[in-house]
């Protein structure tokens, strides 16, 4: 079974306590849905968080997850 | 001839008077430039229900972070006549009265300095994975949003 690499940032970093993690498809399936959702139940206060996610860098890029493919949950940005 | 050569637009802490006063000077040279403009941005020490802000930590994720700089600033030279288009952001702490973003546009006329300028600013607020954390000056934090 194949693995994603999870990133957090900012507030969300702060409410998961990590910045990366590996979840496998045998744990969440290969949906970005299942995997919103289960981020949010594993995390409580992530689903508060108004946020985007990039796959492999970049902003809603699909829905169906591979093997080995990046996963950044980011925040608000507050660059400037 | 532009300057689109690809490079490292994060700096570590805040960005120094004398870093933005080299980059002017950096650009004498190129006498096909008749106009500049720049943007510093500054940490503001907002109060927030009697507490003040003394820093803001900035994060990133880096690497797409650089990617989006680097598609802002090509963008920019589409869209307008620049000869130079330099782009500076902090990472972590900086704080409050210092300067955490420096944009600056060099064309041959002002009209292309002066929307470049903004653009890239704008498009840098709204389009680049940067996080701002607030700090107090009793150690708290809130979460910057750009607006």
């Amino acid at each position: 079974m194949g693995f994603v690499s999870v990133k957090y940032f900012g507030m969300i970093a702060e409410k998961t306590g990590k910045e990366i993690e590996q979840i496998s498809f045998e744990e969440v399936g290969n949906h970005l849905t299942d995997l919103k959702t289960y981020c949010e139940k594993s995390y409580p206060g992530m689903g508060d968080i108004k946020y985007q996610i990039a796959i492999n860098k970049c902003l809603g890029s699909k829905e169906v997850l591979q093997e080995g493919d990046e996963v950044a949950f980011l925040p608000p940005f507050a660059g400037g | 001839m532009s300057d689109k050569k690809r490079k490292k637009t994060f700096v570590q802490g805040p960005i120094s008077p004398e870093k933005i006063a080299n980059s002017i000077a950096n650009h004498q040279s190129k006498t096909n430039i008749g106009a500049h403009d720049i943007f510093l941005g500054q940490v503001r020490a907002d109060q927030v229900d009697g507490k003040i802000v003394g820093a803001i930590e900035y994060t990133a994720y880096e690497e797409m972070a650089e990617e989006a700089f680097h598609e802002i600033r090509e963008s920019a030279f589409e869209k307008f006549n620049l000869t130079c288009a330099h782009i500076y952001h902090s990472l972590g702490t900086v704080k409050a009265g210092e300067l955490c973003l420096f944009v600056f546009t060099s064309s041959p006329h002002r009209n292309d300095a002066f929307e470049a300028c903004r653009y890239l600013v704008e498009e840098v607020k709204s389009k680049v994975p940067v996080f701002g954390k607030e700090i107090f000056e009793d150690e708290t934090h809130q979460w910057k949003v750009n607006k």
